[in-house]
């Protein structure tokens, strides 16, 4: 076995040692009866309601729902911020027609549209569309336009003296240079996008893992609630790894992403 | 005043084609003329106006003091900034316009895009003909005459300091330029990495006959490659000294350090002369 492999094996390993390690303690506890079953189920209790929702279906039809509503979220806030980011980054005028409004609405806690939304869209699709649109929107537009103000100066002043066109300075020089500072935005809007979901199917839904959560609450099925928070924080992890993995394959000629 | 007027108000003076002459055998560059170049930043006057023919095929130092308007001079030429009065031309006619493709310049840093790779980054000196392959082989050629070729692959990150500046300047000479200017490249290498880059420039040089136009801080680098070197202070040329020394020229003999010591009593003169009193 080369010693690479073996590096990347234990680094897996350390990823999960902790994670692990506190469920088994979870566990532990919870048999010996220090945990009592109607404040937090054992694990073991947690996995058996889990399979038998799955069994059902309705575990699947609620991660779908949530999961669709999260990524139709994610495309049109982070498309728009994308692309706002953009055009104020590339255009100081536009920056200055625009930038009173955005900073206005950013520094509104927009999970405190709550109530006005319900107005707007009642409980159905749209309105936690429109939430995860909104959280994800202000993380992507502020690091794109970050990216794009601070490229090296030097390298489109280089750039200009080879003749590149608009275009091709965008496509080769500008947009590669904001890439890393995009992604940081992209990762921030991912967390974003699980703490709105969360937050809106809660209150308002009538399917998805925050609606089951709710309908588990009323019956004081403890553990499908502690299965929907645990679900939420899977698919973070997993939304999260994707992003990395992404990273790295775009930024591979980054010094802080070169693999060793 | 028509246009004919103009045009022999602007011709060039015998002398100065006579120079040229000298160099056209073996040049493919383009002289540089020069009148009246100014150039003012708010009320600070960096240029105050500067004259000067500089033959085709020539190698020109340009020397001075930091702040003395000598990379100033060197972002008019390459038009990344514009003349605030005068004007300059490449070439015998004033009147031709300007193709700012044949002078590339060359910067202290070396520039590379980090996202590209070494040999894409040479390609950028190809500007729009990048998407003939024929035009792209000579990418190729141009890193295997600077040493690279077999880095062509590496990202510019894992690079040393002197290689950028080496994959820089197969950026700049792959178009087959005119003209090249060079701002301060060396300056921040290492003394052995320099004298080694001085060496490929003064061969690239020979090789390719283009005009060279070097600004540096370094003296004795600005004799040891130059056909001339140029003294600027204070926005206006104090000294235009021309170097006969035969190439190759040996580091540290006798003639070139005469030169020097000529054209760093004309830089410190003033110093002197506030010592002595």
């Amino acid at each position: 076995m080369s010693v690479e492999a073996r590096s990347w094996h234990s680094s897996v390993f350390v990823q999960w040692a902790l994670p692990a390690a506190l469920v088994a303690l979870w566990e532990t506890l919870s048999q010996f009866g220090l945990i009592s079953n109607r404040i937090l189920p054992a694990p073991s209790a947690v996995l058996l309601a889990g399979w038998k929702l799955a069994l059902t279906g309705e575990l699947w039809r609620n991660i779908g729902v949530s999961f669709l509503r999260a990524t139709t979220g994610l495309v049109i806030g982070g498309s728009l911020g994308f692309i706002l980011g953009l055009t104020n980054g590339l255009s100081k005028g536009f920056e200055r027609a625009t930038d009173t409004l955005i900073q206005m609405v950013r520094n509104v806690p927009h999970l405190a549209l709550i109530p006005l939304v319900i107005l707007w869209f009642g409980i159905d699709e749209t309105a936690k569309i429109f939430l995860v649109v909104l959280g994800v929107f202000f993380p992507i537009y502020i690091n794109t336009l970050h990216g794009i103000r601070t490229v090296d100066p030097q390298l489109i002043e280089m750039a200009k003296t080879y003749g590149m066109s608009r275009w091709e300075l965008f496509w080769r020089v500008i947009l590669p240079g904001a890439l890393p500072s995009i992604f940081v935005g992209l990762r921030y809007a991912l967390g974003f996008m699980w703490l709105t979901l969360i937050v809106a199917e809660t209150i308002a839904a009538s399917s998805g893992i925050g609606y089951m959560a709710m309908q588990a609450r009323e019956f004081l099925l403890v553990d499908i609630v502690v299965l929907s928070i645990l679900i939420y924080a899977l698919l973070g992890k997993v939304a999260d790894s994707t992003a990395r993995l992404l990273e790295r394959s775009c930024l591979s000629w980054h010094p802080a992403f070169q693999r060793r | 005043m028509t246009a004919a007027a103009i045009a022999m108000n602007r011709s060039v003076p015998e002398y100065w084609k006579a120079a040229d002459a000298e160099h056209a055998d073996a040049s493919s560059g383009l002289s540089l003329t020069i009148r009246g170049l100014t150039k003012s930043f708010g009320s600070q006057q960096v240029l105050k106006g500067v004259d000067l023919h500089i033959p085709a095929g020539q190698f020109v130092t340009i020397v001075g003091k930091s702040g003395c308007g000598k990379s100033t001079l060197l972002r008019l030429l390459v038009g990344l900034d514009k003349p605030t009065n005068g004007e300059f031309w490449y070439g015998m006619d004033p009147a031709a316009a300007p193709d700012q493709s044949v002078v590339r310049v060359m910067f202290q840093e070396p520039r590379l895009l980090p996202w590209a790779r070494v040999l894409a980054n040479v390609e950028v000196g190809l500007g729009r003909q990048r998407s003939d392959a024929a035009v792209r082989q000579r990418a190729h050629e141009t890193l295997n005459e600077v040493g690279l070729g077999d880095r062509r692959g590496e990202w510019p990150a894992v690079l040393s300091g002197g290689q950028k500046q080496r994959v820089a300047l197969a950026r700049a000479l792959v178009s087959r330029p005119k003209v090249l200017a060079l701002d301060e490249p060396l300056g921040a290498l290492d003394a052995l990495t320099r004298i080694s880059m001085q060496r490929l420039l003064e061969q690239v040089w020979r090789d390719q006959g283009f005009t060279a136009l070097l600004v540096t801080h370094d003296v004795s680098e600005a004799v040891a490659l130059a056909d001339r070197v140029l003294v600027i202070e204070d926005g206006v040329i104090k000294l235009d000294l021309r170097v006969d020394i035969p190439r190759p020229r040996q580091r540290g003999s006798v003639e070139i350090a005469a030169l020097e010591g000529l054209i760093l009593d004309e830089l410190f003169r003033d110093a002197r002369a506030g010592e002595d009193a």
